[in-house]
């Protein structure tokens, strides 16, 4: 079997070599360097890199925000998804559309704009300042700005489940007496939250290494709001790289462990979408 | 029970769009008036800018540069991985994901730690003459990274779902693997691969960490337009930065434009098809 598929269609040979001569040069090289460099690296040095005050602290500071800002996207992401793909209202395309912006819009971008809206003379900043809330250069406006990266992740993830889920066994559920908030939890959250789970884990993913909308709302206070990726950015521009890069070894290891847990639940999560639902 | 179910309908409605307006809408209005707060006279001056025009080109070359790259190995990774059989496919898989799992800055520390000073093959570079870190070649390796599996993630799923009988007819009957691409394969893609390029331009020419880590941030040298905005904003320059962020604010409206429309093309078609 093996052999003869290799055989029929033609271009193993080129197409093989071509992506392993690009991803080399792109991925495998780059990382093969960053093995070597760690390697010279003593154990004892990383360690006392990363367990420096600031360093912890910054640890602190981006894993808390972008926690609470993936937090906040689950919940509206399900929210989103579920309006999306229940009712039918006037602007509906339009609204679908706007999900993707965080996409396509150069973060830099957002960075500025965010910072400019929440500055105590800002739009909603001259709001909140009023009861003496400040948002840019907190640890607010971190949230705020992962809030605005992370907002496609869940709706993106939970918006197929939703529409494979047959509205029939809600319906069932309601005409057995079952309230609407039980019929919600008991009946479409366990079907979803596979999926809740996976957007969830890419959006903390990606907040946690999230730059450059961060770098300008946050300030960049050391010990209050500078995030891990401006730590390793300072020390880069010290020409610091034994740092950098061991600080980067945790940042690293961290999303590998996300990324690892994604997987996991993608697995069981594609079994439900093949399936078709409950299986109903 | 049927008035409080629209009740909740309505409700989730206005949330979403409340939610989304304050998060996305207003930050687009923000940039677009606050490029415009001293006048048209005022923007212009900003958008013609000669670093302005110089960082919209270097972005431009970073973009095509990228896309080309990307649009090479997408074609050639997803043929390999979805019409062929062979060992360490899962693995090569999730390599090609990598580079959009990692930090951008970490991204841009790789290229440093493999191109710069301290890199073994740096006097090699060195003695042909050859500037990778703070040059351009540097910028395009890293857009390269942030944005390498765009295009081959949009086409695996479609030519997955296509299966390996058409193509292996073909071949059968003696056709060329040029022509069984162009006339097999290429059809069942084409949407899925104009979607993959769009968002792999739109990632590129916005691309800001790993850049930012790699350019040697010289004006009119190794700056594109997100780092020419950061230098702007950072200097106080509030009009003339957001004057720039108004060009990569159309650039991504006009992005979310054609997914829409590509979307909808794709979805027309294969509706037709079936």
């Amino acid at each position: 079997m093996k052999s003869k598929n290799k055989r029929i269609i033609p271009g193993f040979g080129l197409s093989m070599g071509v992506t392993l001569a690009i991803l080399s040069v792109i991925v495998l090289i780059p990382l093969a360097s960053l093995v070597i460099f760690t390697a010279q690296m003593s154990l004892g040095d990383i360690i006392k890199t990363i367990t420096r005050d600031r360093v912890l602290a910054s640890f602190e500071v981006s894993f808390l925000t972008a926690l609470i800002a993936s937090l906040i996207n689950a919940v509206m992401g399900v929210i989103l998804a579920w309006v999306l793909v229940r009712y039918d209202f006037p602007l509906k395309r339009l609204l679908d559309g706007m999900i993707e912006l965080p996409f396509a819009l150069p973060t830099a971008v957002a960075g500025i704009a965010l910072t400019s809206m929440t500055a105590d003379t800002g739009f909603i900043g001259s709001f909140f300042a009023r009861f003496g809330i400040r948002i840019a250069y907190t640890r607010i406006g971190i949230t705020v700005a992962l809030v605005f990266i992370g907002i496609p992740f869940v709706v993106r993830a939970v918006q197929p489940v939703l529409e494979k889920l047959d509205p029939s066994i809600e319906e069932a559920a309601a005409t057995l007496g079952e309230g609407r908030c039980r019929t919600f939890f008991r009946v479409v959250f366990p079907e979803i939250m596979p999926a809740v789970f996976t957007g969830f884990g890419l959006a903390f993913g990606r907040c946690l290494g999230e730059y450059g909308s961060v770098v300008f709302i946050a300030g960049n206070q050391p010990f209050e709001t500078e995030i891990t990726p401006l730590i390793i950015m300072s020390e880069l521009q010290e020409y610091d790289y034994a740092s950098a890069t061991a600080i980067a070894l945790v940042m690293l290891a961290a999303s590998f462990l996300i990324l690892f847990l994604v997987n996991f639940i993608q697995i069981r999560n594609a079994k439900i979408l093949k399936g078709g639902g409950s299986g109903a | 029970m049927r008035k409080s179910s629209g009740l909740v309908k309505w409700l989730l409605i206005g949330i979403s769009f409340l939610f989304i307006f304050i998060m996305l809408v207003l930050p687009l209005v923000t940039v677009i008036t606050e490029a415009l707060r001293q006048g048209f006279g005022a923007y212009k001056d900003a958008i013609a800018d000669k670093y302005t025009v110089k960082a919209m080109l270097l972005t431009l070359e970073a973009t095509l540069a990228a896309t080309a790259v990307n649009t090479i190995f997408g074609l050639f990774a997803a043929w390999l991985i979805t019409k062929f059989h062979f060992r360490g496919k899962k693995l090569l898989g999730s390599l090609i994901d990598l580079p959009v799992t990692v930090s951008p800055i970490i991204a841009g520390l790789i290229f440093v730690l493999t191109f710069g000073r301290q890199s073994p093959i740096y006097p090699l570079l060195e003695s042909l003459d050859i500037k990778i870190v703070f040059a351009v070649p540097g910028i395009i390796l890293a857009t390269v990274f942030v944005t390498f599996p765009f295009i081959s993630r949009e086409l695996i799923p479609v030519l997955e779902a296509e299966g390996t009988d058409e193509e292996e007819a073909a071949a059968l009957m003696g056709a060329k693997g040029w022509t069984i691409f162009s006339k097999i394969t290429f059809p069942h893609i084409k949407w899925a691969f104009l979607y993959g390029i769009v968002l792999c331009a739109a990632r590129a020419m916005g691309e800001f960490g790993a850049v930012s880590v790699l350019s040697g941030h010289l004006r009119g040298k190794t700056n594109t337009l997100p780092l020419h905005v950061e230098i702007l904003f950072n200097e106080f320059k509030y009009v003339p930065a957001f004057a720039v962020s108004s060009i990569l604010v159309m650039m991504a409206v006009a992005i979310l434009i054609i997914r829409s429309v590509v979307e909808y093309i794709g979805k027309r078609e294969s509706e037709n098809v079936h």
